[in-house]
């Protein structure tokens, strides 16, 4: 048994990776998603290139294990979204 | 802050039924991670049922495996601070995640299973990612 919750998004608890148009990926735990963009929980961010790895590189490497949160909550506008994909499914 | 112990029980209950041992004390924690022999699991339980809701039976079914570890303990994250972040400190190249669960043989650690690798997997799922590796690490049983 558990705690469940009425309401939400379909990946509401999920953890994420939000691509963006920009050089910004995001991998948190969705919260919810609405016409503001998406709320996410304990969030890494990674910019392209940093520390010499690419977006794809980073996402890899946080499915393995996961990621360090910089934020406890985020929101990532709507307009700025590319892509939004279960950690899990990387 | 922690949820009403009301709540949280059932969720206890759920792993403790099963043999799984609680840690309730960083005490207990560093008993527990200082007999470095065998094969050991730790469940990094947690209230969410996202992913807690199916990695608590998932633990329940694979412990009904033949080779399982010698000794199973949890910790419940959210609840049992002190308990949760000395174990988390003695895997401190790994994110924290809740749930999780962490294998040990011989003090080692030699497998991770993160809450994003949970989410979203019924209880057959992740029972099968551990009875994989119970079947990798942990030794036969003895047959009279």
């Amino acid at each position: 048994m558990g705690t469940f919750h009425q309401g939400k998004s379909e990946l509401h608890g999920i953890t994420v990776v939000v691509d963006t148009d920009g050089p910004e990926v995001f991998v948190g735990r969705c919260d919810d998603e609405d016409d503001r963009g998406i709320f996410l929980h304990d969030v890494d961010v990674h910019c392209d290139g940093d520390g010499g790895r690419s977006k794809e590189d980073y996402v890899k490497r946080a499915a393995q294990l996961g990621v360090w949160k910089k934020y406890d909550h985020l929101l990532v506008p709507k307009d700025r979204v590319v892509s939004i994909r279960r950690l899990g499914e990387v | 802050m922690p949820y009403s112990e009301l709540l949280v029980k059932p969720m206890r209950d759920e792993l403790t039924s099963a043999g799984v041992e609680e840690l309730r004390s960083a005490a207990d924690v560093d008993a527990f991670m200082a007999d470095k022999s065998g094969t050991a699991m730790l469940v990094v339980n947690s209230v969410c049922g996202c992913a807690a809701g199916m990695a608590r039976p998932g633990v329940r079914l694979a412990l009904q495996n033949d080779r399982r570890p010698e000794r199973a303990v949890t910790v419940f994250a959210g609840q049992d601070m002190e308990a949760t972040a000395r174990a988390r400190s003695y895997m401190s190249e790994i994110p924290p995640s809740s749930p999780s669960i962490a294998f040990f043989k011989d003090g080692e650690l030699v497998y991770f299973l993160p809450r994003h690798r949970i989410e979203g997997r019924d209880a057959r799922a992740v029972a099968s990612d551990l009875v994989a590796v119970f079947n990798e690490h942990c030794p036969a049983p003895v047959t009279a």
